[in-house]
């Protein structure tokens, strides 16, 4: 528990749940970041702007912060490049399939107590948290 | 032009509460998610926090006719669980404790390195193969 952080994390994700809020009260819109990027890989005339336009305040303010406070993008421990590839194809092979990560199903989706959102979020955890272990406790790689 | 302005701002704001909360950080996605080992909380907590502001000001919301800038809410109504939903977050939550990144964070640390630049374009490599197979399988 030594990295512990609670009130930043706690704070960070007050402003998450705000955010999404605001996406909610002006644009009408659930903010589900894999549901907003895959709609904008195929695009709709008037479904498209706001997605582009999230996504681009989302890296934009991300890029801002990684040059004001590179150690909070510490990538640790390093995992290899094809690894993270794999990780990555994963998410969103599985987030477009399962409708939703984190974001959508995780805060929007438990928020409305949606039975799918609550069974979708179970299910990552402990697969997630399943991958986490082979890795470490089984094959003993880096935590 | 409001409906753009907006979209932008909520999106730099998740990003800001992102960073904030650690979840930019993959090291602390990936000890949340090792319960075995030394279990980091902090998740808990970010998910926490945004459940509970984003149950209280979305309902207060819902409560209007229609949302600021658009015509009508456009919400999730499905509620059964189906094999793509319980495959997909499966298939979800292996990548996620494999890279310690899930879409926003991965987004969000575009411009921090080389290695969320990998993840990003294979993550819409992945999607974009979810909707191959798919037109695939009715076809």
């Amino acid at each position: 528990m030594e990295n512990f952080t609670p009130l930043s994390s706690l704070l960070g994700g007050a402003l998450i749940g705000l955010a999404a809020s605001i996406l909610l009260l002006c644009n009408g819109r659930v903010a589900g970041i894999s549901g907003i990027l895959g709609g904008a890989l195929h695009p709709v005339p008037g479904d498209t702007l706001w997605r582009l336009m999230f996504l681009l305040g989302l890296a934009g303010a991300g890029a801002v912060g990684a040059l004001l406070r590179p150690e909070a993008f510490i990538a640790d421990p390093k995992r290899p490049i094809l690894i993270i590839a794999l990780a990555g194809f994963l998410v969103g092979y599985g987030t477009r399939l399962g409708n939703g990560c984190t974001s959508g199903h995780g805060v929007c989706g438990v928020s409305r107590l949606s039975p799918r959102s609550l069974f979708a979020t179970a299910t990552f955890i402990v697969t997630g948290a399943l991958t986490v272990f082979v890795i470490k406790h089984v094959f003993g790689g880096a935590p | 032009m409001k409906r753009a302005l907006s979209a932008f701002f909520a999106g730099a704001m998740f990003a800001v509460g992102l960073i904030l909360s650690g979840m930019t950080k993959p090291g602390k996605v990936i000890g949340f998610l090792d319960l075995a080992g030394r279990w980091d909380p902090s998740l808990a907590l970010v998910m926490g926090g945004a459940v509970l502001v984003y149950a209280v000001l979305s309902r207060l919301f819902l409560r209007r006719p229609t949302p600021l800038f658009e015509l009508e809410f456009h919400l999730p109504s499905r509620r059964d669980i189906d094999r793509r939903l319980v495959i997909g977050a499966a298939i979800f939550g292996v990548g996620w404790g494999l890279g310690g990144y899930c879409p926003g964070p991965g987004l969000a640390s575009l411009m921090a390195g080389r290695l969320p630049v990998v993840f990003v374009a294979a993550m819409i490599l992945g999607m974009l193969a979810e909707r191959w197979v798919g037109t695939q399988v009715r076809t």
